[in-house]
């Protein structure tokens, strides 16, 4: 496997990528899109680009990851593809019948320009539909770029602006003219609405389902956005619905605008989301990391606690005391392990953040478009952990790096997507999975890596490959049989 | 031969379906799709039309992929000894790689670049100011890294819009590494569906790799597989069937292929095509400039094996003189059955009356027909993702298909003979007598002819039709791919993945057909099934207390 990568030394490139460990922003714009309930995912460029992104997420999920395409050809390549896009709304909302089109663009919209705002506006949309879009050219960051302006663009196009005097009942006395001075803190304290946005970042839909759950033990009123529960984690009933039960209804996202806080988990995912609803609707925004692991989960908490004005539930103290103890119990099999961990930036800051924890050395942190506030979080960690000397945080990189680097340099375990199995292979090193895309596995999707149970799981995961490891390749006579 | 009418179509049915499917419609779209569905009427005054290779309607859940697809994906994906290094954003890189399952196994010394994915990731200034240097540097690095022999660019849609000349730097590169460095502009928005892309590689072959090697075959006996992909190892299959009745194999294009070997194509004594829709331009540009004829095969279930190897044998019989290879033919044919008879009467005894959807891409709705009633079963609804109209109704109607505008744009290569490497095979009365037993002799009749009466044919089958011929028609499987395939199994029936083989195979040749009858039956029977209803709704009254009798 991978019998062509040098062995010698690490090569320098400039141009060349090799084996990514990043896709581009439309498919990231199409997850995000496929978590508000009744929607239909569009993406504006050819049909190409919308058959690759079904495919992946459809790969990922083991789910039907619908979504209609502008299938540009050259005429509209050269002369715009205004009219394939309006054709397309049209024949969605008569064949289908979507309760909002969100339409993301491509690289090749973006190159010739086309303007989604002037086309969108020209459109004859039916009484009580909606169509929003954003901005996703391929050619910038990667697909949580496209994931985070997806989230933004429901936000600018959906929510409203909360009245003075709260005609929705909230008695928010919130204007915009001073939401954009006020700091958040003073935004927050002026704000009566009792409602907590919450923003996911790129995560599975089981992850979804635990952040919500643990929202619903502080008898939190909130909503998530977007939400893929219920949507790519459908029951089987018999009975195929192109618009399943799950998904934020778009409803919730209109009323967004009178929340009384933004919490946005994952900050490169999830944080324009918060953001755009600050910058629209003057609503406080919050941003944290993806609650992996026991500290990160811990401010969740924190944050929910304090919103709530209400001591964390008993039952979520007695969760994260059972994954501290799993620690303690599991820490003679991960403590000095190396991992190196790849993937999408709010997940390798928290799998970082969760093999600290666990007393491992995060080797190499590796993501592929550079996202330079994590990159300096992932810095600020290693010091807290005295370990910065001994870890390498890659932020434009690949996996062929990645491969080289493990190489001249090995680890006892890699953790990140699908795509590292190749190096697995080669150098006879366990992978846990976690992240997107994963492509060749089961059940995955459904199973939190997020908050303490995530936790729990994490620790399963990363200790069980490096004990079947050990199982496996250690002398006859040290084989254990309890461990 | 025309098939009889299955008593498993309900006609009546069949016929009302496709009217109630367009039905729902809107006018406009109505017009659109009802050219592109028919319901197979063998008894009909002329034969009959679909609509075929035209643009697809935005807007209503087509599966169809782009050129890029084609060309980068399925044609040139397979090759071993080729970088391919995609010029363009990242994403259409990545989706193209690792996940097409055609299977490689690099000879000894020979490089293979399967499991690895090249892209000049191109970023907004590269959009902006153009990304030729940013390609050319990538070329540099990657014969630094690499030394590969042959390097091929795809290019993906911003490089045509902004008019990066990938044409102009593969020769510059050819000239400054002395290999063989070739330009495919495959941008997604040519043409009408990946169909496209298939025309581009080969007319990118035919000018720069085919006819440039100098390896003469060592036997009579020499032939080219083309439009076999080796997908899930179906081309190890087909090789070992032929490489035990003596036919050497000169290169494959393109499934376990290497640039290496395709450049000696042209020595070959005959071409066998097994995907028609992707590689017939290379079938017919290779007789008109190398003269070598060309067979359509079908190696996918035992009945059309067997025809395509009797086929085979028959050409050589007549090029030859020698019936030598029809009998060493026979001798194999009884061998292979003897060892796999067993297993075939078990699944056909499984699957026997179970009727099937199959929409795929541009040969395997057909393939896969023969290889279903070798088990029982039958097509009660087959379409095509981007055939064109000769896929379906066969090759006599290419002269009247219409040249429409995204046509047009792609290159129509017209060859003339190459001085000295143009060899007359068969005498113009060989071929005639060749005709006359072996109807696939430099021909394809496309899929309806031997479908059903009753059957219903759909071309670009998009999400909306495809629920409502399910509801309707209630088949037992659908073949499709990973899009529409849990679309289809949320609804209660078995979908099996024909671009994929959900992660199985091979399904061609001997062999082969006992994979496809254990996994279409394995999918029926999976007792997963009987366990969608909960036993709270079967039984709605639950009486009596724990302990009763």
């Amino acid at each position: 496997m991978l019998e062509l990568t040098p062995r010698d030394e690490v090569c320098t490139r400039k141009a060349l990528r090799i084996n990514p460990a990043k896709t581009c922003q439309p498919v990231g714009a199409l997850y995000a899109a496929l978590g508000v309930h009744g929607c239909m995912p569009h993406s504006h460029g050819s049909q190409g680009c919308a058959s690759f992104h079904r495919m992946f997420l459809t790969r990922h999920f083991k789910e039907p990851a619908m979504a209609s395409t502008s299938a540009f050809t050259e005429g509209a390549s050269v002369f715009g593809g205004g009219a394939n896009l309006t054709q397309a709304c049209r024949n969605l909302f008569d064949t289908y019948d979507p309760e909002v089109i969100a339409v993301h663009t491509t690289c090749l919209s973006e190159t010739i320009g086309d303007d989604l705002n002037a086309i969108v506006s020209a459109m004859d949309i039916p009484e009580g539909k909606h169509v929003v879009y954003c901005n996703t050219p391929s050619y910038v960051g990667s697909h949580i770029t496209g994931y985070a302006n997806m989230l933004a663009g429901f936000v600018r196009n959906l929510s409203d602006k909360p009245l003075v005097g709260g005609a929705d009942g909230s008695g928010d006395s919130m204007s915009m003219d001073l939401g954009g001075q006020a700091s958040s803190a003073d935004r927050l304290k002026s704000r009566t609405g009792k409602k907590l946005a919450l923003f996911a970042g790129f995560i599975n839909p089981g992850d979804m389902r635990e952040i919500k759950r643990i929202a619903e033990e502080f008898d939190i009123d909130y909503t998530l956005l977007p939400d893929t529960s219920g949507v790519m984690d459908a029951p089987m009933t018999g009975t195929y619905q192109l618009y399943p039960a799950g998904g934020t209804p778009v409803a919730a996202i209109q009323a967004l605008g009178s929340a009384k806080l933004g919490l946005a988990l994952g900050e490169t995912a999830a944080g324009p989301g918060a953001v755009a609803l600050s910058n629209k609707c003057g609503v406080p925004e919050k941003l944290l990391p993806l609650p992996m692991g026991v500290r990160l989960t811990d401010e969740y908490l924190m944050a929910l606690s304090e919103f709530a004005s209400d001591d964390v539930p008993q039952c979520l103290e007695e969760e994260r005391g059972q994954l501290v103890d799993i620690l303690v119990d599991a820490h003679p099999y991960l403590d000095g392990k190396t991992a190196a961990i790849f993937g999408d930036p709010d997940t390798i800051y928290g799998l970082s953040s969760a093999v600290l924890e666990m007393g491992m050395l995060p080797r190499y942190v590796l993501t592929t478009s550079p996202f330079p506030a994590i990159t300096k979080k992932l810095m600020e960690l290693f010091e807290e952990y005295g370990v910065a000397d001994k870890c390498l945080v890659k932020d434009s990189a690949d996996l062929f790096e990645l491969h080289q680097l493990v190489i001249q340099d090995p680890v006892d375990v890699l953790i990140g997507t699908s795509f590292g199995k190749l190096i697995a292979r080669a150098e006879n090193i366990a992978l846990v999975r976690a992240g997107f895309p994963i492509i060749d596995r089961y059940v995955h999707s459904y199973m939190p890596l997020v908050g303490y149970r995530g936790g729990m799981r994490l620790v399963e995961m990363i200790a069980g490959a490096l004990m079947d490891s050990l199982d496996r390749n250690c002398a006859e006579e040290d084989f254990e049989m309890v461990m | 031969m025309i098939p009889s009418t299955s008593s498993l179509i309900p006609q009546k049915k069949a016929k009302s379906a496709s009217q109630t499917v367009l039905d729902k419609y809107s006018a406009k779209v109505y017009k659109k799709r009802k050219t592109h569905m028919l319901m197979v009427d063998h008894t009909a005054p002329a034969p009959q039309e679909i609509e075929a290779n035209v643009r697809t309607i935005p807007g209503l859940l087509t599966h169809r992929g782009c050129c890029y697809a084609g060309c980068k994906g399925v044609v040139l994906g397979p090759l071993k000894d080729a970088l391919l290094l995609v010029h363009g954003p990242i994403g259409c890189s990545f989706y193209t790689w690792g996940t097409r399952r055609h299977k490689a196994r690099p000879r000894k010394d020979e490089k293979n670049f399967v499991p690895y994915c090249f892209s000049t990731d191109m970023q907004e200034g590269d959009i902006v100011f153009g990304g030729e240097k940013k390609l050319r540097t990538a070329i540099d690095e990657a014969m630094a890294i690499f030394k590969p022999e042959t390097i091929f660019i795809c290019s993906t849609c911003p490089v045509g819009l902004i008019g990066d000349d990938i044409a102009a730097i593969a020769a510059e590169a050819e000239e400054k590494y002395g290999i063989i460095c070739t330009s495919f502009s495959c941008e997604g928005y040519k043409g009408v569906s990946q169909s496209a892309g298939h025309h581009i590689a080969n007319n990118q072959l035919i000018k720069s790799v085919i006819g440039t090697g100098d390896s003469v075959p060592i036997t009579k006996l020499s032939i080219n597989i083309l439009g076999e992909y080796n997908i899930g190892g179906d081309g190890w299959e087909i090789g070992r069937v032929l490489g035990r009745i003596g036919y050497e194999t000169v290169c494959v294009l393109t499934g376990d292929g290497a640039v290496a070997d395709i450049r000696n194509a042209h020595l070959a004594e005959l071409n066998i095509v097994q995907c028609h829709r992707s590689i017939n331009y290379i079938a017919e540009m290779m007789q008109a400039q190398y003269g070598i004829p060309w067979l359509k095969v079908n190696f996918i279930g035992v009945s059309a094996t067997i025809k395509s190897l009797r086929d085979m044998a028959a050409y050589f019989v007549e090029k030859t003189g020698d019936d030598s290879i029809l009998q060493r033919t026979e001798e194999v044919i009884a061998d292979e059955l003897v060892e796999i008879q067993e297993e075939l009467d078990y699944y056909k005894q499984r699957l026997s009356g179970k009727t099937a959807f199959l929409y795929v891409g541009g040969s395997r709705s057909h393939h896969y027909q023969k290889i279903m009633r070798d088990f029982g079963m039958s097509a009660v609804l087959a379409g095509y993702e981007f055939a064109h109209r000769d896929d379906y109704e066969g090759r006599e109607v290419i002269a009247d298909i219409k040249v429409d505008a995204d046509s047009k744009n792609i290159e129509n290569l017209t060859l003339e003979p190459v001085e000295g490497k143009y060899h007359l095979h068969l005498s113009e009365a060989a071929v005639a007598k060749l005709k006359t037993t072996v109807d696939d002799f430099g021909y394809y009749g496309g899929m309806m002819k031997e479908m059903e009466n009753g059957s219903v044919v759909v071309d670009d089958l998009n999400h909306f039709e495809t629920e409502e011929f399910i509801k309707m028609l209630e088949p037992d499987v659908f073949f499709s791919g990973i899009k529409d395939k849990f679309v289809v199994q949320k609804g209660g029936v078995l979908s099996r993945q024909l671009h994929s083989y959900d992660y199985s195979g091979p399904y061609a040749g001997f062999k082969g057909a006992v994979n496809f009858g254990r996994d279409v039956s394995m999918g029926i029977y999976t007792p997963a099934w009987k366990l969608v209803v909960p036993p709270w709704k079967r039984q709605p009254f639950l009486s009596g207390t724990i302990g009763d009798a």
